[in-house]
């Protein structure tokens, strides 16, 4: 055999990646055998029931068959700004959906990002500084790409974190240095742990290069503050950071203390010297919002503060694939600039994108109070993105039930949930957390309706699990 | 960007090396493919920096001008040497001459001697005018907008196939959900469809949990290259010419390129012996050798390879244990009669090969073929003959990504499974395909027969793909006017081309060469109709370069 374990990449096997680990393929198996599986495992909300936005499928239909925009009955089936819109959007395209486009994406939709970004942030964005990509996942990859050269080279991640930072950083040979979120500042972010994290890191001879933030938080759905990420763009800055701001879930914010604000603009807020010394990269996509277009893989960078020859160098990294996929770079134009007032389509847009945002915001709620209302879980409220992250106080008796398993505690936990009630949830061990402590993370996006029933039947499993191994193992007879 | 880019262009061109502004072993890495003396083999070359630090490369409005960077995490200094090392020409620095020039031409018209710039530096069928297969964008228009299924109009304006097709596609969809993330593979029922073409391609059976879909080739070719490369140990046999889709992800990844030259001679014929040669010469080196990439049909050369040349290469990857890493995007591409694509895995199952014999990768691409749907980037890899827990990583890696984009890979699917004789689509799809392949035919014919009269020039024919590579035999007077200009021969060549007629090609150099020899890559995509134009100014071009150069 030509190609042995054994000689694969070390880079390779040492990558985890648990959101479609071990208890997702145990799921897609007991989904195989008939039974019903409730996919809380990725942010992926039309596999879960979530209808597309009806505005942006037409304009895109319409760029897949052209031939369309000629025929005479095509009014019959698509409205007038839709069929503007597409004529736009082929008019920015050399050569269709069919042709590969600029390598970082085609220039017109460029332009719409950075007018939004200027309409967001009131600062200016510069669209040759934006590159399109398929889906957030692919920029972080290329950022990471030219950060890390090699093992000496670290990463500060927020614990617990979305392990796409873990398992890049990993696949690129790099040290992942870890920052932990203060669960019971409810995930804050304290600047002082930082320090300790890059001194720690230091002493060990590793070169912190960049930090990544998620806001908000995933898993753990927190909106950072502007004070607070005053405090972390100054910290890049006087520790020579390039900060990697994921901000993928924007859109998605179930409180009002803390509205949305994006780094650049705080960054930009700060003035002189931070707005011109911090090297910044922020990340959106389709995937999330109310928009949840995760199959198009669609998604944007923006990077401040980035030296013309090194944008030049990502630029060619971007060429070596040619193009991101152009249907999605459209899907990407539609995003940040949806049907105004006044256009035919604004009312249902309108309506469709409001009623998928009250929507989340319910079942954020509903979600939160029912993990709090189970024995042993405390859960911190969902203040954005699309997850739930409770910790689940397991019993010793839990604890050597899972050594004799040989699974991990909350990989045992998060495995009988699955099989006593068709949950499919993530391990909190597969995003990182405290020694000793246990979580799962959820996505709150299961239908509405379903809701009080999911949390009922993860209510009554929880329940007897923890009856079960408390009365049979637990402290009592230890 | 864009004014960097050309203000960096003019100084390439225009400049000769300056003292770098920041001292730092790195910056000898930066190469620039198209400036530096054509480096054939595999060894790293040390090539002049030829950045200038002048005020056109940044403008006033821009934050962190090179000037200030210093102070800055990320500069050229400190961004990871494998992203300097590695180069893609394709779209290199002759592709941001064309787009500096398409802009400004349109605001000075009178001030070329062309009217358009003609793309041929890069297989992107669409964007020269060939039209999409309509049936694959009916199909695709209504899995984007699945309302459009339950309106009775859409019956006026959809083939009665395309919406069948619709509907089995989308069952085949977990909850008809073309937004989801689908599994990391690609959609289950969709690889099913792929796996049934391959069968029907090849008369062996095809397993859907073997393919892998992608974003295009390319991803796969880099998810194997992350796969098989540990460090500048580590080898991958790569032929020369190549598409550097392989040098660029064999850079990245930090292994080493073991070069075997494909022979001009003999058609771009591919030698075992030649392969045996430079295996033998990486071992001595120091370099575990542990692929062979084939590209069948040959980018940029064209070539078709021969059954029995194909059943050798496997003989050669089994006997040294090499995985098989088959570049089979153009398998639709084939011109001529005397040729056949066959498939590396059919030619190894034929051969009485399975899986405990010989490990295997076959990439193919929504991008190439009739369809040429390059915007789309869908492909898959179909991955045979190895260990589950290799494929297990290889589904990890995949995973990272979540998963390729869907209406990609509705295309693939639809690719390996067109319509049938007797569907409503048929005879229009028959006649869409058959019309674009056998003009691609024509033109690649026209094309050869045009350069082969020109003087100096020899090409060999397109056999397939989509590009011919002639090989130029440029004047003394011509390599010492490159020089001057601290250019590549051939890259001075193209430019020259460029600014005479619009015309815009790769230089050889960009895929490497024997060295010596000199050759530019063009693709054979114009629409039939600007062809004959094309060959009377690419005619003209080179008898007046000629005039100018001729020893």
């Amino acid at each position: 055999m030509a190609l042995e374990y054994d000689l694969l990449n070390e880079n390779v096997k040492k990558c985890q990646y648990a959101v479609r680990g071990e208890l997702y393929l145990r799921a897609s198996e007991l989904q195989k055998e008939g039974k019903k599986i409730i996919f809380t495992n990725v942010g992926n909300p039309h596999a879960l029931g979530q209808k597309p936005l009806t505005f942006p499928r037409q304009v895109v239909a319409l760029c897949q068959a052209p031939f369309l925009l000629d025929d005479p009955n095509v009014g019959m089936l698509f409205p007038a700004d839709a069929i503007a819109r597409a004529k736009h959007y082929l008019s920015l395209t050399s050569g269709g959906l069919g042709a590969y486009s600029d390598s970082r994406g085609l220039p017109g939709v460029r332009k719409e990002v950075a007018e939004f970004i200027q309409r967001r942030d009131g600062y200016p964005s510069d669209p040759e500084l934006i590159f399109l990509t398929d889906g957030a996942s692919k920029g972080v990859m290329q950022i990471l790409n030219c950060v890390i050269r090699g093992e000496g080279d670290g990463i500060l991640v927020p614990v617990p974190q979305y392990p796409l930072y873990s398992a890049t950083i990993s696949l690129l040979g790099g040290s992942l240095v870890p920052y932990y979120l203060d669960e019971s500042e409810n995930w804050g972010l304290d600047v002082n742990n930082l320090r300790q994290s890059v001194a720690q890191a230091r002493s060990q001879g590793i070169s912190v290069r960049a930090m990544v933030i998620i806001n908000p938080g995933n898993p753990t759905g927190q909106c950072l503050s502007e004070a607070n990420l005053k405090e972390i763009l100054k910290f890049c800055y006087n520790e020579k950071l390039v900060l990697l701001g994921d901000e993928v879930y924007q859109q998605n914010i179930y409180q009002d203390e803390r509205p949305f604000i994006s780094s650049k603009k705080v960054l930009m807020d700060m003035g002189s010297p931070f707005s011109k010394g911090v090297q910044l990269v922020s990340f959106h996509t389709v995937s999330k919002g109310y928009w949840g277009e995760c199959g198009q893989r669609g998604g944007y960078f923006e990077m401040t503060n980035f030296p013309p020859r090194v944008v030049e160098e990502i630029y060619k990294v971007a060429s070596i694939a040619l193009s991101p996929n152009v249907s999605a770079q459209i899907f990407m134009g539609l995003m940040v600039s949806p049907p105004k007032p006044g256009d035919i389509s604004y009312d249902q847009f309108a309506r469709e994108s409001k009623g998928i945002l009250e929507s989340l915001r319910r079942r954020a709620k509903i979600m939160t109070d029912g993990f709090n209302s189970c024995k042993n879980v405390v859960c911190n409220f969902t203040e954005g993105a699309m997850y739930s992250f409770p910790q689940i106080r397991l019993p010793p008796g839990a604890l050597q039930a899972a050594k004799q398993a040989g699974k991990v505690p909350d990989v045992f936990y998060c495995l009988k949930l699955l099989e006593a009630t068709g949950i499919s949830t993530v391990p909190g061990s597969g995003f990182g957390q405290k020694e000793g402590v246990f979580h799962l993370r959820t996505t709150i996006l299961p239908a509405e309706e379903e809701m009080p029933e999911i949390m009922d039947s993860f209510k009554k499993f929880n329940d007897e699990f923890m009856a079960q191994y408390e009365n049979g193992f637990g402290y009592s007879r230890m | 960007m864009r004014r960097f880019v050309i203000g960096q262009a003019k100084n390439l061109i225009d400049q000769t090396r300056r003292r770098c502004c920041q001292p730092h072993h790195h910056n000898n890495l930066r190469l620039l493919s198209l400036l530096r003396p054509s480096a054939s083999d595999s060894t790293t070359v040390s090539s002049p920096r030829l950045f200038s630090s002048s005020s056109s490369s940044s403008s006033s409005d821009m934050p962190g001008s090179d000037s200030s960077s210093s102070s800055l995490p990320v500069t050229l200094d400190s961004i990871n040497p494998k992203v300097l090392k590695c180069e893609y020409a394709v779209r290199g620095e002759i592709v941001s001459i064309a787009q500096r020039l398409q802009d400004d031409l349109k605001i000075n018209k009178d001030a070329y001697p062309f009217d358009e710039i003609i793309y041929c530096n890069i297989g992107n069928p669409q964007s020269l005018g060939q039209q999409p297969i309509t049936f694959f964008r009916e199909v695709l228009a209504l899995c984007s907008h699945t309302a459009l299924l339950d309106e009775s109009a859409t019956h006026g304006l959809f083939s009665s196939d395309s919406i069948d097709r619709a509907w089995k596609i989308l069952d085949q969809i977990p909850g008809k959900a073309t937004g989801a993330y689908s599994h990391s593979q690609g959609i289950k029922g969709l690889r099913d469809a792929i796996a049934a073409g391959i069968e029907a391609r090849d008369g062996f059976p095809a397993d859907p949990n073997d393919i892998f879909m992608t974003d295009g080739a390319s991803p796969g070719v880099h998810m194997m290259m992350q796969l098989l490369i540990s460090s500048e140990k580590d080898g991958i046999l790569c032929p020369i010419p190549q598409y550097p889709l392989y040098s660029a992800s064999i850079a990245l990844h930090g292994g080493s390129l073991v070069p075997y030259y494909l022979d001009e001679a003999s058609g771009w014929g591919l030698e075992i012996s030649e392969l045996k040669k430079q295996l033998e010469d990486a071992k001595s080196k120091g370099i575990t050798v542990r692929a062979l990439a084939v590209i069948n049909p040959g980018n940029p050369t064209g070539q078709v390879l021969s059954e029995e040349n194909q059943r050798d290469i496997v003989d050669f990857c089994k006997k040294e244990g090499l995985v098989l890493l088959a570049d089979e995007v153009y398998q639709e591409n084939v011109y001529v009669p005397d040729k056949k694509f066959h498939s590396f895995k059919k030619v190894a199952r034929s051969m009485g090969y399975g899986e405990k014999d010989i490990s295997l990768v076959s990439f193919q691409s929504i991008s190439k073929g009739y369809y040429g749907e390059c915007g789309k980037r869908g492909g898959y890899m179909e991955v045979t003959g190895f260990t589950s827990d290799v494929r297990e990583q290889i589904y990890k890696v995949a995973s990272v990504n979540l998963c390729s984009n869907i209406s990609g890979q509705i295309l693939a699917s639809l690719v390996m499974s067109p319509p049938k004789p007797g569907d409503d689509s048929y005879d229009s799809y028959i006649a869409e395909k058959e019309g674009i392949l056998s003009s691609l035919a024509t033109r690649a014919k026209t094309l050869e027969e045009a350069l082969n009269k020109l003087e100096g020039v020899t090409c060999n024919r397109a056999e397939g793909a989509m590009y011919l590579f002639p090989c130029i035999n440029l004047p003394q007077k011509a390599i010492a006017a490159a020089e001057a200009a601290k250019t590549a021969p051939d890259a001075f060549y193209c430019k020259r081309l460029l600014n005479a007629t619009g015309i815009v090609v790769v230089p050889g150099s960009g895929f490497r060469q024997v060295p010596g020899t000199w050759h530019f890559r063009c693709t054979i995509l114009p629409q039939e109709d600007k062809i004959p134009a094309i060959v009377n100014r690419l005619t003209e071009f080179h008898k007046s370069f000629m005039d100018e150069f001729r020893d």
